[in-house]
């Protein structure tokens, strides 16, 4: 596995397409979807992610290599149809922003990574609490990238709280990056410095609901 | 005699040391704050921003003027709309270029015939006439590179680079071919220099091989059809593997980021470009006088010696949230450690 996830990541890297769907293949060859994924394409995804958080990697990469990985796995998955795996009840929004780029990445990394994810597009808080209330969401992932958008997000915990609605928000977006103390000021349960930070802590919090 | 904020300026773009380290503090937002207006009525008027301008020099003794409105004006400018709020910057709304076919009939707006573009004319020439040769008035053109991402989108907009050259190379000639009238247009209504924002062409964004083949280029191509002086602003994208190539446009000022380490910036651009920033703008909301203190004597250590520094946010832009005091304190701290020669440096780096 290591050595596919060496060409895989290089296959992304260098958006060669035939290459990237050559390891996929063979992957799936070798072991089931889920633990593939797993093994595979979350690691894969992680390390790039971190290696834009640190300054090596360009977004165009991640944009581009997530969105191939999702197109490919789609077509060998059936994402979005085939349950892959026990998915929370699950959103992605962009709060009052007109910036739509980060919330696409949170939504191919989160799906190539086989969960089930709800994509809200762009939404005010008001509409947004009853979105939330109406889905029974358990988690609700949101992408900004101004500042004062990053602000709404205490309005919409404190909608959230007035109305005793209780899920966990993970937030995201260059404010978070430049103020590393914004998250927890506007009321966030966890904040993602890159989008494949999005799968760890969805991965935790599931584990801590079902524990 | 005493020095003017353009002669201070000049000094440290000639990489030598003036009185002091010049201080930009670029408020656009806060001049409606000044006037008591809301954003959407200080944006359409240029004698309301005029006085903005003159207020917030006057307060705050930065040493430019910053006729900036917003990015999205160039979008309106190309037929599409801007959307206000009352608590921070515009943003563009839909995008213009709805699918790939747009490209091949997009042509360049004339500037003359913009009224939204006169308005920032207008506000230039009046700014101008107000302090003549002695502060700086810097203008804004966003760069053809990286326009698109309000035209089109940004997923667009990146598809469009990988896997349409022949549509990008078009966008790109009708954009050059805007950005340097807009550019030129502006320095014949008074402005010294043009701050060119080019955040698609940052490590941030773009790896440095594409940059290369693109940003870069539209770039050098685009700059020497700027007839005046130029500052790059990568709008706090990084750009610290990047310095020569930028330098290497003919541009005259690099806009850097405080997510990359300004003293490695300074030995990268020394001598070649001289540095703009890179104080954190969304970090300020929250700033007290002590904190802003040690950020502005944590920048002049790292990159004020020898000239070729310029005191700003690492934006391009502070934001509205931040408020007047954070400003005020940005300035005293400069007025007392940004003094030449900047002896206290090596003492603090002996101590
Ligand atoms: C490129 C850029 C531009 C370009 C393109 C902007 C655009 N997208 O429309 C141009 C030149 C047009 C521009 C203009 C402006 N910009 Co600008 N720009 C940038 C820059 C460099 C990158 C922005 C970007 O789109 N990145 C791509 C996105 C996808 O990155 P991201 O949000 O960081 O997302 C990543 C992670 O954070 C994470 N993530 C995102 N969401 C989520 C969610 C979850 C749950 C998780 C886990 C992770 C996650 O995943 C993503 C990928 O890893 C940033 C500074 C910076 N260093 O980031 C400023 C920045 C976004 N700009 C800013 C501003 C203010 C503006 C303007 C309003 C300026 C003006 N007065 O006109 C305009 C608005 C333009 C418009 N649309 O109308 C500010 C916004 C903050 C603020 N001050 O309010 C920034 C942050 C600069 C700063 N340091 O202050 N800009």
């Amino acid at each position: 596995m290591n050595s596919l996830r060496q060409r895989f990541r290089s296959a992304l890297e260098a958006l060669d397409h035939v290459q990237a769907e050559a390891v996929l293949k063979q992957a799936l060859a070798e072991t089931a979807p889920l633990e593939m994924i797993e093994r595979l394409v979350v690691p894969v995804m992680e390390q790039l992610g971190a290696e834009w958080d640190s300054g090596t990697l360009a977004l165009s990469q991640i944009y581009m290599g997530s969105r191939m990985c999702e197109q490919l796995l789609g077509r060998f998955l059936q994402l979005g149809t085939a349950k892959l795996r026990p998915s929370p009840r699950m959103a992605v929004v962009v709060l009052s922003d007109y910036h739509m780029l980060g919330k696409r990445i949170v939504h191919s990394v989160m799906r190539a990574s086989g969960y089930d994810i709800l994509d809200y597009g762009r939404l005010d808080v008001g509409a947004l609490v009853h979105r939330i209330t109406a889905d029974r969401l358990d988690i609700l992932l949101v992408s900004v990238l101004m500042l004062p958008s990053a602000l709404k997000v205490r309005e919409l915990r404190d909608a959230l709280d007035a109305r005793g609605v209780r899920l966990r928000i993970a937030v995201g977006g260059a404010p978070f990056l430049f103020d590393p103390a914004l998250w927890r000021e506007v009321g966030a349960d966890a904040m993602g410095r890159t989008a494949s930070d999005a799968i760890g802590i969805v991965e935790r919090w599931t584990e801590e609901a079902a524990a | 005699m005493t020095t003017t904020s353009l002669q201070r300026v000049l000094t440290t773009l000639g990489h030598c040391e003036p009185d002091r380290v010049p201080l930009f503090l670029l408020t656009t937002l806060h001049g409606a704050k000044e006037t008591g207006l809301s954003l959407r009525d200080y944006f359409s008027r240029s004698d309301q921003v005029i006085e903005g301008q003159m207020r917030l020099l006057q307060r705050y003794r930065g040493d430019c003027l910053y006729p900036f409105f917003y990015a999205s004006l160039e979008v309106e400018a190309f037929g599409g709309e801007t959307i206000f709020i009352e608590d921070g910057p515009p943003n563009c709304g839909c995008p213009i270029i709805h699918r790939p076919e747009d490209i091949d009939r997009l042509e360049p707006p004339r500037v003359a015939e913009s009224a939204c573009l006169t308005r920032v004319l207008e506000t230039i020439a009046g700014l101008k006439a107000r302090v003549g040769d002695t502060v700086p008035i810097i203008g804004v053109a966003i760069s053809p590179f990286s326009l698109p991402v309000m035209q089109m989108g940004f997923d667009r907009y990146l598809e469009l680079i990988h896997e349409h050259p022949d549509r990008f190379a078009r966008l790109m000639a009708v954009n050059e071919a805007f950005c340097a009238e807009w550019a030129n247009a502006q320095l014949a209504a008074g402005a010294t220099a043009i701050c060119y924002f080019d955040p698609v062409s940052s490590q941030t964004i773009v790896p440095r091989d594409l940059y290369l083949k693109t940003g870069q280029e539209v770039a050098k191509r685009t700059l020497a059809r700027i007839q005046g002086p130029t500052a790059t602003h990568l709008a706090s994208g990084r750009g610290l593997g990047i310095v020569a190539d930028i330098a290497a446009t003919g541009t005259a000022v690099l806009g850097v980021s405080a997510l990359d380490n300004l003293a490695e910036l300074k030995a990268a651009a020394a001598g070649k470009v001289t540095l703009l920033g890179n104080l954190n703008g969304i970090e300020m909301r929250h700033w007290t006088p002590e904190l802003a203190e040690s950020a502005v004597k944590r920048a002049i250590a790292a990159a004020g010696r020898g000239g070729g520094f310029i005191l700003s946010d690492n934006h391009g832009e502070i934001p509205w949230q931040v408020p007047d005091e954070v400003l005020l304190s940005i300035r005293a701290a400069v007025d007392r450690w940004g003094r030449y020669p900047l002896d206290w440096v090596d003492h603090q780096a002996a101590s």
